[in-house]
């Protein structure tokens, strides 16, 4: 049984049928690449499979483990084990780094954690993304550059160790080093042998360093292309226009 | 998947809208409605110098021949002639905790208040209902030649003549109706008198509730920091729930002497039945500093605009306020400074916000007189609307009188956005805490003004307000 499975999913945004028909299935542990040209619909299917509300499912179904979570809401599927790099991660003040993390872990394990082992583990973490320790007590993303932004998110992904993320263009508006710090968190999250993909990216910065089991070009809300690692070269050569003009 | 609309139903108050059973044999009460009769009792009861007296006397006078305002929200609801203007529980002045009866005892518990007093508050007054029955100062405080004492116990004795110099000076009953009830019926409340050059480390606490059915609360707090002092003062209000009209008329007067400074601070948490009327008012001398940091909550209706007069050069005064109206409640606040003295500044930075059909309006004034050369004032207004029935206004007034001055002003009205709690939910975190959690980060830069058991107690109340049905 697949970790995750789509089945002919179609999805609006105020009555805009953005996707069409789209089927999928991610295995556990494995990484899958959703490339396509803007606007293709790649982010509006992140946002319909964590449950946004602003996108609506027409038809089809999502499973997660098993379980038909099309229903559920964002806070449900994220206790069941999915989690969402966000694009753009929204600024909460009030609430630090830290704290946010702590009360995320909380909330999804319903335990208690020890302060001093949260502590020492969001250490570790921050220093494989080469990422200041002070932002910790930092308000939640506010004044974060885009890159500390997006080093935040995969921080979350890194202490929320969830079974199936999603990384929505994570590697867009960072300069090469940034995305390079960035890979070297995801390439820790992959370490973690059943923890399953789906990496939405317009470009393949970000594929240089890491594994890539399957890779999906979506054009025009459609899945119009399947393959292994070898297509994201392909497209890394000669761009969808092969797809767009058939 | 069908798109929720979110509504968040009216919040469950049973923490704080508890009554006390008593026996009615413990009370001492007056006649419903407002005579000169029923004033010269209070009076009587209370041992009050002549001079007050005479004062009660004509703040009747005034009172019955001023209007009610007609400009904010409605309180026609509000009918004197229901309001017992004086309830005092029979216990005298307590001198040390255990004393206490239990009965008031375990309502104390329930509000806090013995928590506040473990974590070395510097002094305790207590109000329940009109008079106060617990007092403590810590003897550090009384040994820095600070007076910290219930309002009666300053005006029998050896501190009269500086009552009768400050008391509704600077408020006086003329200033609307409500000023001159206060003048006529007021009661209870506490007398705060800080020596020059003397900086009390610990803040000075009081807090006001009501428990009668009916009853009014009309507690007048004097504050005076002399030359180079300095104090924090904590208010705290909360009160029980009764369906019959409750009115709250309190006073405050603060004189902030030549570059002393002064923090005032308050939660008010009224129940949701209550008409808080009060008036609040400052006078900064030379170099002073003047901070206010608010925080109202709960009341049916509430007017509250704390006034700064800074009439000396180079004097400051910062206020911040959050006001938060839920279901029924129309919550009039905001500030009003006054600048008389050259090169005197002014912030004012407010929040509100605003869920299930209440209506909040920030309403300010700020007048810079032709003698404020070089004055600078900023006011920076945010409102935030959890939902689709509920109501938020800002009123603005400004009155610039010289053109040497830098003023500037700023407005936000706005509501949660979706996506944040859409991003705060992909964590985990349910749609009510995610919504909650926003809700105290846009409270917090008043949270962080506030001395650190209060700034959690006003998180609690937020998450208390925010609980409720989702769907």
């Amino acid at each position: 049984m697949a970790l995750l499975e789509i089945k002919d999913l179609c999805v609006s945004v105020e009555d805009t049928e953005i996707l069409k028909h789209i089927n999928m299935s991610i295995g556990k542990g494995e990484t899958h690449v959703l490339m396509g040209p803007n606007g293709a619909g790649k982010s509006t299917l992140g946002n319909a499979l964590m449950g946004n509300p602003a996108y609506t499912i027409t038809s089809g179904s999502i499973y997660f483990m098993g379980l038909d979570i099309k229903e559920d809401s964002p806070d449900k599927r994220a206790k069941a084990g999915m989690f969402m790099s966000f694009q753009n991660p929204l600024e909460v003040p009030g609430i630090t780094l830290s704290s946010f993390i702590r009360n995320a872990i909380m909330q999804k394990t319903g335990e208690k954690i020890k302060f001093s082992q949260y502590r020492k583990e969001l250490a570790a973490n921050m220093e494989i993304l080469n990422f200041e320790e002070s932002y910790k007590d930092r308000d939640l993303n506010v004044g974060f550059s885009g890159g500390e932004k997006k080093k935040a998110e995969i921080l979350q992904l890194l202490m929320l160790k969830p079974a199936f993320a999603i990384l929505d263009e994570t590697d867009s508006g960072l300069d090469v080093d940034a995305v390079r710090t960035v890979s070297a968190g995801i390439e820790e999250y992959q370490k973690n042998e059943d923890g399953a993909l789906l990496i939405i990216t317009h470009s393949t910065r970000i594929l240089d360093s890491l594994h890539v089991d399957h890779t999906h070009v979506i054009v025009k809300g459609e899945i119009v292309a399947s393959g292994d690692a070898s297509l994201v070269d392909e497209i890394n050569e000669h761009g969808f226009e092969k797809y767009i003009n058939e | 998947m069908e798109k929720e609309r979110t509504q968040v139903d009216d919040i469950d108050r049973s923490l704080y809208d508890f009554r006390y059973e008593e026996k009615d044999e413990d009370f001492y009460r007056v006649k419903e409605g407002l005579t000169p009769e029923i004033v010269r009792e209070i009076s009587r009861e209370k041992n009050d110098p002549d001079w007050m007296l005479d004062f009660r006397l004509k703040s009747l006078e005034i009172y019955d021949s001023l209007k009610v305002p007609d400009w904010g929200p409605d309180i026609s609801g509000l009918n004197m002639d229901d309001i017992v203007t004086y309830v005092r529980h029979k216990t005298k002045m307590q001198a040390t905790w255990d004393e206490v009866p239990q009965d008031i005892k375990d309502t104390f518990e329930k509000l806090g208040i013995p928590e506040a007093e473990r974590t070395s508050l510097a002094g305790v007054g207590a109000q329940y209902d009109s008079e106060l029955v617990y007092h403590n100062v810590k003897e550090e405080v009384l040994a820095q030649g600070v007076i910290y004492t219930d309002m009666e116990s300053a005006l029998n004795g050896e501190y009269e003549d500086m009552v009768r110099e400050h008391f509704m000076k600077l408020v006086p009953p003329t200033d609307h109706k409500f000023a001159a009830l206060h003048g006529a019926v007021w009661s209870g409340g506490s007398f705060v008198y800080v020596p020059p050059g003397v900086k009390v480390e610990i803040p000075l606490q009081s807090y006001f509730r009501l428990n009668a059915a009916g009853a009014g609360q009309f507690e007048h707090t004097l504050i005076i920091v002399s030359e180079g002092a300095d104090l924090h003062f904590i208010e705290g209000c909360s009160a029980p729930k009764y369906n019959v009209a409750n009115l709250h008329a309190g006073c405050v007067e603060l004189f902030v002497g030549k570059n002393a400074r002064l923090r005032y601070s308050t939660i008010e948490n009224w129940s949701k039945n209550m008409y808080n009327l009060n008036t609040k008012r400052a006078l900064c001398e030379e170099g002073s500093t003047m901070e206010w940091v608010s925080g109202s909550f709960g009341s049916h209706v509430s007017y509250l605009y704390p006034m700064t007069i800074l009439k000396g050069n180079d004097s400051h005064c910062e206020f911040t306020g959050i006001t938060f109206a839920g279901a029924g409640q129309n919550l009039d606040t905001g500030a009003k400074m006054v600048h008389v003295g050259e090169r005197t500044s002014s912030f004012i930075n407010t929040k509100s916000i605003s869920k299930s059909g209440g209506e909040s309006t920030y309403r300010s004034a700020v007048v810079i007189q032709n003698t404020a050369k070089d004055s600078k004032a900023s006011v920076s207004c945010t409102s935030l609307m959890l939902d689709d029935r509920s109501r938020s206004d800002t009123i603005p007034a400004m009155d610039i009188r010289t053109n040497q001055a830098d003023v500037g002003h700023e407005a936000k009205i706005g509501r949660i956005s979706d996506d944040a709690v859409f991003y705060l939910m992909s964590r985990g975190i349910s749609e009510e805490d995610a919504k909650a959690m926003i809700v105290s980060g846009f409270a917090d830069n008043v949270s962080k003004e506030l001395p650190l058991e209060y700034a959690v107690e006003m998180n609690n109340l937020i998450q208390l307000e925010m609980k409720g049905a989702i769907g």
